[in-house]
């Protein structure tokens, strides 16, 4: 019995015809010799041979994979019955096709950005370094935790046992100039040890090595691939040339591969950081770290290892001037060592798997939705089903006929369902939610496939057993009998529709409440004072002078005040003004540390807590609308006076001196002996720096310049800072043109980044929240509108099963009304029983999620409220529609076809 | 579905005929009418066949590999596909004909005891 016979069996067939053929005429060939007419000698010659048609059987049946034969004909069978139920075969399709297709995208995405590895060699390997601090106040509200300091990558990485490599990093921007327009790109500032951590080789040259983190060698930089492709043309002759990256002659030495992401960061410069160890101290915790782990050690071993090194690093390096290095000791600095993908994928895990639990819920509606259209269509079938059984049809067979169609099913809204996610995301990577780590990665792969596969086949199994258990078994001969014309159909079947009916309405619930709460959130969240006003109406840009461009501090300042005279010519402008970090956008972290107010002597043994400190230009306040709420604002006189003021949030104010008011003539300090006594000469409203969720942070506003905070000997400007331009026109090409023509009128080589209104800035801190809403409600409008389908599906089959009982009821007397009331009642019952299994699972549920939700409780009873009456309420509309039907039941039409 | 039995197998012991139509083609290649008649004739009518059941037969013969085929012409001029014995034919005929030989001697020392 061999697989290449059997496809051959049809040639096997014409060749044995043939010879039968063959034999007939020689045989009647023969008997003409004998001199038998024609017409006897040919039916001499079919006798003799006997049947042929049962030969040609024989041997057909010789070539045959019987398993294979009756499942192909099972399979065209079921092909038939398909393609002659257009409308149910459409429906169960799309039904099944929008089901697999949504969880298949969502899966593509849940693979991608959670369960893939990351795009280096043995990614495993490799992990982010930070440390937990519990001993300093203020540091947990102010970033995820500690990162390094220069110094401390100095002594992990000389005296680790348990890393390959080790290096620090820091996401930054640079200036190009010489080029064509100058231009601010993102740069990657790296350590030794931190490319050769991720061991990612370079698509041409070299490596930044050891000898380019010299403080005082000749500059070097590796280009991003898209950079190269798109200033170089990927010009490989560009090795060894020299590019102006901050206004300094830098050698390009090298390119790094296309697709190459440093850890979460897109560049197109890596620059070395080139520490000075001679004038390294213990603090400036501003590095991020990558490490590789050496093969076999666990997270917890390298924890363990570095562990043993804090101490070493307290004893090796000084501390700033006039701080204790006992402040250190008491932070209780340990480290707390990430995998790299946690540190890449972020927060955004939670989020993934809220959708895709919902998105499977919305599966599960599907299939209950397409076991109805399948329950109703072998309700139809019962007596031909019947019949067969009654005729000799294993009861097994019959049962694999059901799941054969309901396989076929499965495979076709599958294959749709492949269609429908590969458009959606080829969707999503065009709209691109920056929110969304790895978003170039995102690809419908071998996993995401098996995936649909198995999700086709699986919930075509579901619903098709359902039929399958219902319809095939042994009891099936009273249908027969029956023959359709019973008065009404049996409780039993019955009973199996309302269930999963039942199943959706209580899993739309369930999605509905889920999608109820994101948008209280979004509301809640819509309805917080962020601190600024009318966040579309401020254009937003970013300028850097480096001191290799201008190097007085004064002229830094003087400049970025000509910006401003320049910005508020424009027309339409009504206010301008930078400060160092606008609210909801720190970069790579914000600038921190303590301070102490006069006359309020903290316990010795305590640790001040950490403040932002952030340094703003006069009328930055004014601009973006965040409110004064006592004394004022920084004057230009104020700056070039170097005086040594300070203004404070309100926040800051009333846990330092109980009021606003009471803050105004205070003085605070940096702590330090050389620090400078300044006066607080304003206060301001609370700003809400770290997005709209958290709350506001103690933040000082330092002048853009001035004394020094820490050396009043010296003087400090902020030479990389956001200007902020308020306008009706913001965002609008004419605005941003005409910026740029401002800022060149000053000098032309300053290039403007990060171009943008706070509105964008507004929205980005709310991603998560609006990309959870619009996830959940799709799925939750999809669980509904299925959910509606369902009950109308059961209601109106009802009806159309009972025609016979209305019509005998309205015959004798019962009014039309009451008919429908009986069918809506029957809909309402099983919406109203779906509703509190519906509930109950929410409150559950909905817990998983208390991690997204924002002033709104996991059991908000409005949400629940008004959820539930929308759903009910739908209910009857979908129940309404077909019980109008049996109203308009003709008794005599009905009672005749009896 | 239930197995029709040919009356030609029906009144011979399984696997007899496959033997009869290797025995046939140790005289060279044949094609089936050829091969039926043989037979019939050289039972001596004994073996009455619907000469149509021999072509099941030819068909597992040739599926096994004990007999190969081709198309070719009748003496007649009629096309006719001619069947050859191959090598592991002629081995399978040999094993099936000692095989047959002690199964007849066994069954004839049974019948005729005496005769030994």
């Amino acid at each position: 019995m061999g697989w290449r016979r059997f496809f051959r069996r049809a040639q096997w067939d014409r060749e044995r015809s043939e010879e039968i053929e063959s034999y007939i005429r020689i045989e009647t060939d023969e008997n003409l010799a004998c001199g038998m007419p024609y017409g006897e000698a040919h039916a001499a010659a079919r006798r003799k041979f006997g049947n042929s048609t049962l030969v040609r059987e024989d041997i057909y049946g010789m070539n045959t994979l019987a398993l294979v034969d009756s499942l192909g004909h099972d399979v065209r069978y079921g092909l038939r019955l398909l393609r002659h139920n257009p409308m149910f075969t459409s429906v169960a399709l799309l039904t099944l096709a929008i089901g697999i297709g949504a969880n298949t995208a969502v899966f593509s995405v849940v693979n991608s950005v959670l369960l893939k590895p990351l795009p280096y060699p043995q990614a495993e390997q490799l992990v982010a370094v930070w440390h937990k601090a519990p001993g300093a106040p203020g540091l947990t509200s102010v970033s995820g935790g500690l990162h390094l300091s220069a110094s401390m990558y100095f002594t992990y990485a000389g005296q680790n046992r348990t890393f390959q490599s080790i290096g620090v990093w820091n996401a930054s921007t640079a200036n190009v100039t010489g080029l064509a327009e100058p231009e601010r790109v993102p740069a990657v500032y790296i350590s030794d040890g931190a490319l050769q951590a991720l061991s990612v080789p370079p698509a041409a040259g070299r490596w930044l090595g050891p000898a380019d983190q010299k403080p005082s060698g000749a500059a070097t930089v590796m280009l991003g691939y898209g950079y190269w492709q798109r200033r170089f043309g990927g010009d490989r002759s560009v090795i060894g040339r020299n590019i102006t990256i901050d206004s300094r002659p830098t050698e390009i030495v090298g390119v790094m591969p296309r697709g190459f992401r440093f850890v979460n960061a897109d560049f197109d410069l890596i620059l070395p950081l080139a520490f000075d160890r001679a004038t390294l101290r213990l603090p400036g915790f501003g590095y991020d770290c990558v490490a590789r782990l050496k093969p076999g050690v666990t997270i917890a071993q390298a924890d363990a290892d570095l562990a043993r090194l804090v101490p070493v690093w307290m004893r090796s390096w000084p501390a700033a001037p006039g701080i204790n290095p006992l402040v250190y000791e008491n932070w209780r600095i340990t480290p707390a060592i990430r995998p790299l993908k946690q540190e890449v994928v972020g927060n955004v895990g939670n989020v993934l798997w809220v959708v895709m639990g919902t998105i499977g819920m919305v599966m599960l509606i599907a299939c209950a939705n397409v076991a109805n259209l399948l329950l109703v269509r072998a309700e139809a079938r019962q007596q031909e089903l019947a019949l067969r059984a009654a005729l000799g049809a294993g009861w097994g067979r019959i049962v694999r006929e059901l799941l054969l169609e309901s396989m076929l099913l499965g495979a076709g809204g599958g294959a749709l369902g492949l269609a429908l996610a590969i458009a959606g995301l080829q969707f999503l990577a065009a709209v691109g939610p920056a929110s969304l780590p790895r978003l170039g990665e995102i690809s419908v792969d071998a996993r995401a496939l098996a995936f649909t596969v198995a999700l086709s086949l699986v919930s075509a199994m579901l619903f098709g057993s359902i039929t399958a258990l219902k319809y095939a078994g042994p009891g099936i001969s009273p249908a027969l009998r029956g023959g359709g014309r019973t008065a009404s159909q049996s409780r039993e079947r019955h009973r199996a529709r309302g269930v999963l009916v039942v199943a959706q309405v209580a899993l739309a619930l369930v999605l509905l409440i889920g999608s109820g709460l994101m948008m209280r959130t979004f509301q809640k969240l819509r309805t917080v004072d962020p601190g600024f006003t009318h966040p579309e109406h401020l254009q937003l840009m970013r300028i850097f002078i480096p001191p290799s461009l201008v190097r007085e501090p004064e002229q830094v300042v003087r400049m970025q005040n000509e910006i401003l005279d320049k910005l508020a010519a424009i027309p339409e402008v009504s206010g301008a003004a930078f400060t160092s970090e606008m609210p909801m956008d720190a970069g790579p972290g914000h600038d921190w540390d303590v301070i102490i107010a006069e006359g309020k002597p903290g316990i010795a043994s305590e640790v001040p807590p950490l403040r932002i400190f952030q340094s703003v230009s006069p009328g930055l306040f004014q601009t973006t609308g965040t409110g004064l709420l006592a004394g004022r604002d920084y004057t230009w006189t104020d700056l070039y006076g170097r005086r040594p003021l300070a203004i404070v949030s309100e926040n800051l104010a009333r846990e330092l001196w109980g009021s606003a008011q009471a803050a105004i003539g205070k003085r605070i300090s940096t702590a330090l002996p050389a620090a400078p006594w300044r006066e607080v000469i304003g206060v301001v409203q609370d700003v809400r720096q770290n997005g709209v969720q958290e709350p506001a942070p103690a933040i000082v506003y330092w002048p853009s310049f001035g004394q020094n905070i820490y050396l009043a000997a010296q003087v400090q400007v902020a030479r990389g800072v956001t200007f902020a331009i308020r306008t009706a026109r913001a965002g609008s090409a004419g605005l941003v043109s005409q910026i740029q023509q401002a800022v060149w009128s000053v000098n032309p080589s300053l290039p403007v980044a990060e171009v943008r209104t706070m509105q964008e800035v507004y929205n980005r801190s709310l991603a998560r929240t609006s990309f959870t809403l619009v996830m959940l409600g799709i799925a939750s409008v999809m669980a509904l509108f299925l959910g509606i389908i369902g009950i109308y599906g059961v209601i109106s089959y009802a009806v159309s099963q009972r025609r016979r009982e209305i019509g005998i009821r309205l015959a004798l007397g019962a009014p039309p009304a009451e008919l429908s009331r009986m069918f809506v009642r029957y809909g309402l019952m099983l919406a109203a029983a779906g509703a509190v299994i519906g509930v109950a699972a929410a409150g559950g549920l909905t817990q998983l999620m208390r991690a997204l939700l924002f002033g709104v409780s996991p059991l908000d009873p409005l949400t629940y409220g008004a959820v539930t009456l929308v759903l009910v309420a739908a209910a009857a509309l979908a129940s309404y529609l077909p019980a109008r039907r049996a109203a308009a039941v003709d008794p005599v039409e009905t009672l005749r076809a009896e | 579905m239930p197995r029709r039995e040919s009356p030609l197998e029906s009144e011979m012991l399984a696997g007899t005929l496959d033997m009869l139509v290797l025995q046939t083609l140790v005289l060279g290649p044949a094609h089936g009418h050829t091969i039926a008649h043989a037979i019939e004739r050289g039972s001596q009518d004994v073996l009455q066949i619907e000469h149509g059941s021999l072509y099941p037969a030819l068909h597992r013969l040739e599926d096994r590999g004990w007999i190969a085929s081709s198309w070719g012409t009748s003496e007649n001029n009629r096309k006719a596909r001619y069947y050859r014995l191959t090598p592991a034919g002629r081995k399978q005929l040999l094993a099936q004909t000692t095989r047959w030989e002690q199964l007849v001697q066994a069954i004839g020392r049974i019948l005729k005891p005496a005769a030994d």
